[in-house]
C-alpha cells in the first residue's frame, strides 16, 4: 500500500511536470492532453515534446519516442504469460502495459492477484496521469514564463531519476557515458532529433565490445 | 500540423509495441542478446536526452542554470531521496540560480 501510494505520487508529479513541459514547448492544451491519453508512456512523451521544442522533424522526434517505448513490448511478453488474458481483452489491456503496472503485476504471488494488481494500477495511474497532465498544462499557461520558475529543468531531472537505478554495472555506465558523448558531440552538426537516435547506437556498440572481451577471456 | 503528425506517429508506434508484447508467442523475443539490447536501449536514450536537455539551446551547447539544477537532482538521487524531491530540487535550484542573475 505504501508502495502504491509512492508510485501514485511520483506518477502524479511527473504528469504535472509533463503538462508544464509540453505547454512550455509550445504544444497546445489539446495536443498535450492527446499525448497523455493516447501515448500513455511518460519517457516517450517527454522525449517527443523535447525533440519538437528543439526543432526536430516530426518523424525523427517520433522515432526517439518510439525507441524509448520499445521496452514496453518486453513487459507485455512477460505479462501475457502471467495474466493469460483472453485475446479479445488484450487490445484494451495493451494501453496499460507500462513500467509501473508491469512492476506491480510481476511482484504478485498468484494469477488472480496479478490481474487485480495490473488493472487497479493501470486504471489509477491512467486517471492520475491524465488529470495531472491537464493541471500542469493549465498551470503553465497561468504561470506564463515557465523558465523563470526553473520548470525547464523538470524534464532532464525526470530522465535522470529514471536512468539512475538502471546504472547497476559497468556496462550500463559505459553505454550511458558513450551516449552522452554522442548526443552532445553530434548536436551542433546534425539536424535536431538525429543525435539522440545515433546516441542509441551506444547500446549495441558497448554490447559488442563486451561480447568481444568475454570471448577473448574465454580463449585465454 | 507537424506537431499532430508527430503525435499521430508516436501514438501508433507506442501502442503497437505495447500490443505486440501481449500478442507475440512467448519465446519469440526471449533470446538473451535481444533482451540485453532492449534493456540497454533506454539507458542510452535517457542518458543522451538528459545531457541534451541540460546543455543544449537549439543547436548550440551552453552551460546555464539548468546544469546547477541537474547537479542538485544528482545529489538528491545519491542520497536516495524520493522522486518528488529529486525533481523539486532541480526546479528550485534552477529557478534560484536564474533569480540571482546567472544563466
Amino acid at each position: 500500500m505504501r508502495d502504491a501510494l509512492g508510485v501514485g505520487v511520483a506518477v502524479g508529479l511527473s504528469g504535472f511536470a509533463f503538462g508544464v513541459t509540453s505547454a512550455g514547448s509550445g504544444l497546445t492544451l489539446m495536443q498535450t492532453c492527446a499525448l497523455s491519453l493516447l501515448v500513455f508512456t511518460g519517457a516517450s512523451q517527454f522525449a517527443l515534446v523535447g525533440a519538437l521544442a528543439a526543432g526536430g522533424s516530426p518523424f525523427t522526434a517520433a522515432a526517439g519516442a518510439f525507441f524509448l517505448g520499445v521496452r514496453n513490448a518486453f513487459y507485455g511478453l512477460r505479462l501475457s504469460q502471467l495474466l493469460a488474458l483472453p485475446r479479445a481483452v488484450r487490445p484494451f489491456a495493451a494501453q496499460w502495459v507500462i513500467d509501473e503496472t508491469a512492476a506491480v503485476a510481476l511482484a504478485q504471488p498468484t494469477r488472480r492477484s496479478a490481474r487485480i494488481g495490473f488493472f487497479v494500477t493501470g486504471l489509477t495511474l491512467y486517471l492520475l496521469w491524465n488529470l495531472t497532465t491537464l493541471l500542469g498544462a493549465l498551470g503553465a499557461e497561468a504561470i506564463g514564463d515557465t523558465d523563470a520558475w526553473g520548470l525547464d529543468a523538470a524534464g532532464p531531472a525526470v530522465f535522470l531519476a529514471l536512468l539512475a537505478p538502471m546504472l547497476r554495472t559497468g556496462t550500463e555506465r559505459a553505454v550511458a557515458g558513450l551516449a552522452v558523448l554522442l548526443g552532445l558531440g553530434l548536436l551542433p552538426v546534425l539536424p535536431a532529433g538525429v543525435p539522440v537516435l545515433l546516441a542509441a547506437l551506444a547500446a549495441p556498440v558497448v554490447l559488442w565490445a563486451d561480447g568481444r572481451r568475454g570471448r577473448e577471456r574465454a580463449e585465454r | 500540423m507537424n506537431v499532430w503528425i508527430a503525435i499521430g506517429v508516436t501514438v501508433l508506434g507506442c501502442y503497437a509495441v505495447k500490443l505486440a508484447g501481449l500478442l507475440v508467442p512467448a519465446g519469440a523475443l526471449e533470446r538473451p542478446a535481444v533482451k540485453r539490447l532492449a534493456a540497454l536501449l533506454p539507458v542510452a536514450l535517457l542518458a543522451a536526452l538528459t545531457a541534451q536537455q541540460t546543455f543544449a539551446d537549439g543547436q548550440t551547447l551552453v552551460l546555464d542554470a539548468r546544469a546547477a539544477g541537474l547537479a542538485a537532482a544528482a545529489v538528491t538521487l545519491m542520497l536516495r531521496a524520493p522522486f518528488l524531491l529529486v525533481v523539486g530540487a532541480a526546479v528550485v535550484v534552477t529557478a534560484g540560480v536564474r533569480a540571482m542573475g546567472a544563466g
